[in-house]
């Protein structure tokens, strides 16, 4: 029992993809046949933008902190590019959309590392900004008119030999996370900041420069994963990807990311990304009231954050 | 000189208020009894969220499930309540009240037996709640019973004092009737204890889990409050829950009490709330685009808390 315990906690993951295998197995039985080429393809299509989400609450709850501005930045990617594009063609129009993203990450760092703000609050207050923003965006290009470039909507919704297209993105992205998050000075830094920011700064670390750097890159990652995300919905609006915010969260909570910092990764968040994709599946096919819906949601997100915290608990 | 710091911080906000007030008769002038009434009305769901998040801030904790549980309560009251609008509804009123306070403990419950963070719980338990308001009303309706609405809506019925709104009095009775009493108690004293250093409070005695269920409990009965007189000030349920969960943390933190825990009081958040509203309403009588007094009221919470986070860093070193 200490063995298998001890296993759990080095390799946290285990339970993560058994429940996963568990629920692909339910969702079997419940509609036998279902589970083809096809819908594996079109399950990862929808958790991809999933967990790219996530992966801005991963990276930022390694340090403590969270980014509830993500979904508002992605949605004002998607938004501003797709009405750039008549003007600037699609590449100028993704470049340009990315502006905003990073400018929004860049101001929560300048709020969370150099005037100390709980990353909560300043990521709330920055999302309203932008949400506003983004309003006030709309009525001046309502007669422009928008459109979804086509490499985007190749990249969200196609697929080559069964494979995903959105995987020639994701792939490298999520490689570079998983080596950045541990093999790179910057990854520990930020294992560091989370487990204990005093002894950090002691040692030499200019935390400041460190919540920059993160939140403009959660900024950053949050455009791109909105960009994929309008490639794939190819309908741009003002609420595209909020929806997925709190979603986002859950992922990384799920995959074993802890929210006071310090511990969890990104390998996680990707299973738990998938976990919350076939969930939402389960509960669509079930046909139930959406009412039961959200309250079997939450209550899984509950369960499982509650069980995976006594697997891997060390205390 | 914490004292004073604290006392600096309302006071401050006071002059504030009563600044944007000297405004928004400059820009109204018209502005008065009603203009305060038709204030106070729709500042009352919000002032409750607020209340309801600062204690659980003031207990170490943060509960992003309030705006559901207002919802839960709103669509409860407005489904029982089309059924019974004479003195029963006093019945639906009490049975609301139990509901919210029961939901807000059972989610302190839960964060006290599965130790999952209260950011997780409460956001697993948003969806939860949200679920379950959809079941009782998956559309807008029912209906409040028109003698409790009369205690929200209008000036007071005593002579030479029909200026003060209603709702103001409402709240302030309400909010005093459960926090002073708790407030001066050895629970008080424990929400305080535990919002500063758990562990130091586990080891002076203080029964964390149970402290946690009450801090939790009290904001179910004021977000309760809070959904009640939504159905009340708008004569129908809304399952939805409404924008709440921003405003009430931003009333909080504007309001001086820490996030984190420990520090601040409840007088601080409802100052700070009229402050939010008033600007708003300012915002609206100058003919300025909702969207754009969205963008102004996310970067006067973005530099508030900048300020706060300056003042508390000095404070520290």
């Amino acid at each position: 029992m200490t063995r298998a315990k001890a296993l759990l906690r080095d390799y946290p993951i285990i339970p993560l993809l058994i429940l996963l295998a568990l629920l692909v197995g339910t969702l079997e039985i419940m509609r036998p046949g279902i589970v083809g080429e096809r819908w594996i393809a079109n399950t990862v299509k929808f958790a991809i933008p999933l967990a790219m989400l996530a992966a801005c609450q991963t990276l930022t709850m390694l340090t403590g902190g969270i980014d509830l501005s993500a979904a508002i930045v992605a949605t004002i990617s998607s938004f501003v590019m797709a009405t750039l594009v008549p003007f600037y063609g699609a590449t100028g129009a993704i470049l340009l959309s990315l502006l905003p993203a990073v400018a929004i990450g860049l101001l929560n760092g300048i709020g969370v590392g150099l005037f100390r703000v709980h990353p909560l609050i300043i990521t709330l207050g920055t999302g309203l900004i932008g949400t506003g923003c983004l309003q006030v965006y709309q009525s001046t290009v309502i007669a422009t008119g928008s459109e979804v470039p086509e490499a985007l909507a190749w990249l969200g919704t196609g697929r080559t030999w069964g494979f995903p297209n959105a995987l020639v993105l994701f792939v490298p992205f999520a490689a570079l996370i998983l080596y950045a998050q541990r093999r790179t000075g910057f990854g520990r830094l930020l294992f560091a900041m989370g487990d204990n920011e005093g002894a950090a700064r002691l040692a030499g670390v200019r935390g400041w420069q460190v919540h920059l750097a993160l939140y403009a890159l959660s900024g950053l990652i949050a455009g791109i994963a909105g960009l994929l995300y309008v490639g794939l919905i190819k309908a741009p609006s003002l609420s595209l990807a909020v929806p997925l915010m709190l979603p986002s969260v859950a992922a990384a909570v799920i995959g074993g990311t802890s929210i006071f910092g310090g511990r969890g990764g990104y390998a996680g968040t990707i299973v738990g990304a998938l976990i919350l994709t076939v969930l939402g599946t389960m509960l669509t096919l079930l046909q139930m009231p959406e009412g039961v819906r959200r309250i079997l949601f939450g209550g899984i997100i509950l369960g499982v954050a509650a069980i995976h915290l006594r697997l891997t608990d060390t205390r | 000189m914490k004292a004073l710091r604290k006392h600096a911080w309302i006071t401050g906000l006071a002059v504030i208020l009563a600044l944007l007030f000297v405004a928004t008769k400059l820009i109204q002038p018209s502005f008065g009894a009603s203009g305060i009434e038709s204030l106070a009305r729709a500042a009352l769901p919000f002032a409750f969220a607020t209340v309801a998040q600062a204690v659980v801030v003031i207990a170490g904790g943060i509960d992003l499930s309030i705006a559901s549980i207002m919802a839960v309560c709103s669509v409860t009251a407005a489904v029982l309540m089309e059924g019974a609008s004479g003195p029963a509804a006093l019945g639906v009123v009490f049975l609301v009240l139990a509901m919210g306070g029961a939901m807000g403990a059972l989610n302190g419950f839960l964060i006290t037996i599965t130790r999952v963070p209260d950011i997780v719980v409460t956001l697993a338990m948003l969806f939860v709640y949200e679920g379950v308001a959809l079941l009782i009303l998956n559309a807008p309706g029912g209906r409040a019973a028109d003698w409790l609405r009369g205690l929200i809506i209008g000036g007071l019925p005593i002579p030479g004092l029909t200026g003060i709104p209603r709702a103001l009095i409402f709240l302030l009775i309400l909010v005093a009737l459960v926090w002073l009493p708790i407030r001066r108690s050895r629970t008080g004293l424990s929400l305080y204890a535990v919002g500063s250093d758990a562990l130091a409070a586990f080891r002076s005695g203080v029964n964390v889990g149970s402290t946690r269920i009450v801090a939790y409990g009290i904001a179910g009965l004021f977000a309760a409050m809070g959904g009640l007189t939504l159905t009340l000030s708008t004569g129908i349920g809304e399952p939805i829950p409404g924008p709440y969960l921003l405003a009430s943390v931003a009333a909080v933190v504007l309001g001086g009490v820490v996030l984190g825990g420990g520090k601040g009081g409840l007088l601080g958040p409802l100052i700070a709330v009229f402050i939010l509203r008033l600007v708003r309403m300012d915002l609206t009588l100058l003919s300025v685009d909702p969207n754009v007094s969205a963008i102004i009221e996310g970067t006067i919470m973005v530099v508030v808390v900048m300020i706060g986070g300056l003042l508390a860093a000095k404070g520290k070193l």
